[in-house]
C-alpha cells in the first residue's frame, strides 16, 4: 500500500485521515490532489490526521508545506493531528513543527478552528 | 544498538534503472544489510531515509528518469562503518552551496530538504563529481554500542 486518504466532515472542518506512505510518487501526489479538491470545493478548515502514516520523506514533507501554503493562500487553515514519533521528529529537525498548528486530540483540534 | 559483536563482511552492489522502484529496492537492500549488521530500529530508520533521499536525487535530479542511464548502488559494513555509495550519470550539482532549509526565508519551500536530512541522519556525507559525467555520494553510519 502506498497511501490511503479518507475524507470526512466534522462540523465546519474537513478531516483527512491519511494512512500509509507519503513519499515521492503516488503518496505525495495523492495528498496534493486531495487537498486541491477540498480547497476547490471552498472548504476552509482542513485537519490532516497523520496518525496512520508509516513513512514520510522529504518529498512528503514538501507536500505538507505545499498544502499548508495552498490552504492559507485560499484564506483557510490547515492543521495537523496525531503525529507519530517518526513524523514529529522529522518536522522538528526541519523546524516545521512550529510552522504547523499540531494537535493530539481530534475534538480539541476541531474546536480550535472556531 | 543491537548485537555489533558479530563481524560482518556482507556487502551488496547493484546497477539499477532510473526508476522510483529502484529507490525502494535500494532502501530495502541497505536496511536489510544494516539490520543484519546489528543496527537498532532507530538507526535503521535513519539509514533507510538517507538512502532513499540519495537514490531520489540520483534518479530524479541526476539521471532525470532517463532509461539509458543507470544508478550504481553499493552498501557494506567494514569494521564499525556502514558505508553506502550512490552514483548517477547526470550533470551534477554543487552540494556545498545548497540553500539552508532551516533559514526562515526557506522554511516554506516545498523542496530542498533531502541533503539536509541525509547530513542529519548519517555520520558522514561526501559528494564528488565523476568523469565524464555524474555524481557519487558516500554516506557513512558508525556503529556505536548503546
Amino acid at each position: 500500500m502506498s497511501v490511503n486518504l479518507n475524507t470526512r466532515q466534522v462540523g465546519d472542518v474537513t478531516v483527512v485521515d491519511v494512512a500509509g506512505r507519503i513519499t515521492l510518487g503516488e503518496g505525495s501526489s495523492a495528498l496534493r490532489e486531495t487537498l486541491k479538491e477540498i480547497v476547490g470545493k471552498g472548504q476552509k478548515n482542513i485537519l490532516l490526521n497523520l496518525g496512520e502514516v508509516s513513512y514520510i520523506d522529504s518529498s512528503g514533507i514538501g507536500e505538507l508545506v505545499s498544502g499548508f501554503t495552498t490552504v492559507t493562500n485560499a484564506g483557510g487553515k490547515l492543521k495537523l493531528l496525531n503525529l507519530n514519533k517518526r513524523v514529529k521528529d522529522l518536522l522538528q529537525i526541519t523546524k516545521l513543527y512550529t510552522v504547523f498548528d499540531v494537535h493530539e486530540d481530534e475534538a480539541h483540534a476541531v474546536r480550535s478552528f472556531a | 544498538m543491537g548485537d555489533l559483536s558479530r563481524p560482518t563482511t556482507e556487502s551488496v552492489e547493484r546497477s539499477l534503472d532510473s526508476t522510483l522502484d529502484s529507490v525502494d529496492h535500494a532502501e530495502d537492500l541497505a536496511v536489510g544489510l544494516a539490520r543484519r549488521a546489528g543496527f537498532d530500529e532507530e538507526d535503521l530508520i535513519k539509514i533507510g531515509l538517507a538512502v532513499r533521499e540519495s537514490m531520489v536525487n540520483a534518479v530524479v535530479h541526476g539521471n532525470r528518469y532517463n532509461t539509458n542511464k543507470k544508478v550504481r548502488f553499493s552498501a557494506g559494513m567494514s569494521g564499525n562503518r556502514f558505508t553506502v555509495r550512490v552514483a548517477d550519470e547526470g550533470e551534477g550539482f554543487d552540494h556545498a552551496n545548497l540553500p539552508d532549509p532551516l533559514k526562515a526565508e526557506n522554511l516554506l519551500r516545498t523542496s530542498g530538504r533531502g541533503i539536509f536530512l541525509i547530513r542529519s541522519f548519517m555520520d558522514d556525507f561526501q559528494a564528488r563529481h565523476l568523469e565524464p559525467a555524474g555524481t557519487e555520494v558516500t554516506l557513512v553510519k558508525i556503529a556505536v554500542s548503546k
